[in-house]
């Protein structure tokens, strides 16, 4: 496991302005090494929605990009809130952004059914008070 | 449609992307939710939108839309210019509202993007 190629990107939580930089880098950085286009949108849209999360809802944290021979692994790991039932969070249209954010184009509940849909396997490690951790694969 | 003919029938600016106007697109989404756009569209559709925000760049990035037409006389900012130059977009912008910008495309024959429903 230790021939994956890796990027690292930290998610800035300060300014919404910059949110989802990380993951136009990351569409940059996969099309460098000749991943195909098709594998590129997915990874890049759910790692976008999990960008875009962060810094709503967590204040920022880190993102982590790990290429395989056969698969890419995206890493989202926050110090933020945690989730509190994510069960519920998985439904379409449930939102606890503020309204702000909707005015802004997001916050309509969309994000994390988003991510499972445009990925092969999807992870989410979440404690209240001390983070969240998704992890998700897209296989090729 | 080429990119030209949408800037025709919309009376559009453009705000950059002036050498690629010839490229062809086959079908348009049009909202003012990116979350929205990143749940449903498919196709590498033109982007239709009143909304002003870097992330309507960088949403488009993301989907490979490559057009973007803002309605309702809306310009983007010189940052969001700038994004969309590093990435190959065009930018238009429109005095239509976006009802009629979109009945105007539909009527010249754009359809609307296919969307997914899982």
């Amino acid at each position: 496991m230790s021939d994956a190629v890796r990027f690292r990107y930290n998610v800035d939580g300060e300014n919404f302005t910059l949110a989802g930089q990380a993951s136009v880098q990351v569409k940059k950085n996969l099309r460098e090494i000749g991943i195909p286009a098709e594998i590129i949108r997915r990874v890049s849209i759910a790692m976008y929605e999990g960008e875009i999360n962060m810094v709503i809802h967590a204040g920022g944290g880190k993102a982590e990009v790990a290429v395989y021979e056969n698969k890419i692994e995206i890493i989202l790991d926050d110090e933020g809130p945690g989730i509190a039932n994510v069960e519920l969070a998985m439904k379409e249209g449930f939102s606890t952004a503020p309204d702000n954010i909707r005015s802004l184009g997001f916050g309509a509940g969309m994000g994390l059914p988003n991510m499972k849909r445009y990925t092969d396997d999807m992870k989410i490690e979440t404690v209240l008070g001390k983070g969240t951790k998704i992890t998700m694969c897209v296989n090729f | 449609m080429k990119i030209s003919q949408i800037k025709e029938l919309l009376d559009a600016k453009v705000i950059c992307g002036e050498d690629k106007l010839d490229r062809e697109v086959n079908s348009a989404f049009g909202s003012d939710m990116m979350s929205d756009v990143l749940a449903y569209v498919k196709d590498q559709a033109i982007l239709i939108t009143g909304l002003v925000n870097a992330q309507v760049i960088r949403t488009a990035v993301m989907m490979d839309m490559g057009c973007i037409v803002f309605v309702r006389s809306k310009m983007p900012t010189d940052e969001m210019i700038e994004l969309a130059r590093e990435n190959s977009m065009i930018l238009l912008s429109t005095d239509n509202i976006m009802y009629n910008a979109c009945g105007k495309l539909y009527a010249g024959g754009l359809t609307g993007a296919g969307v997914t429903n899982e």
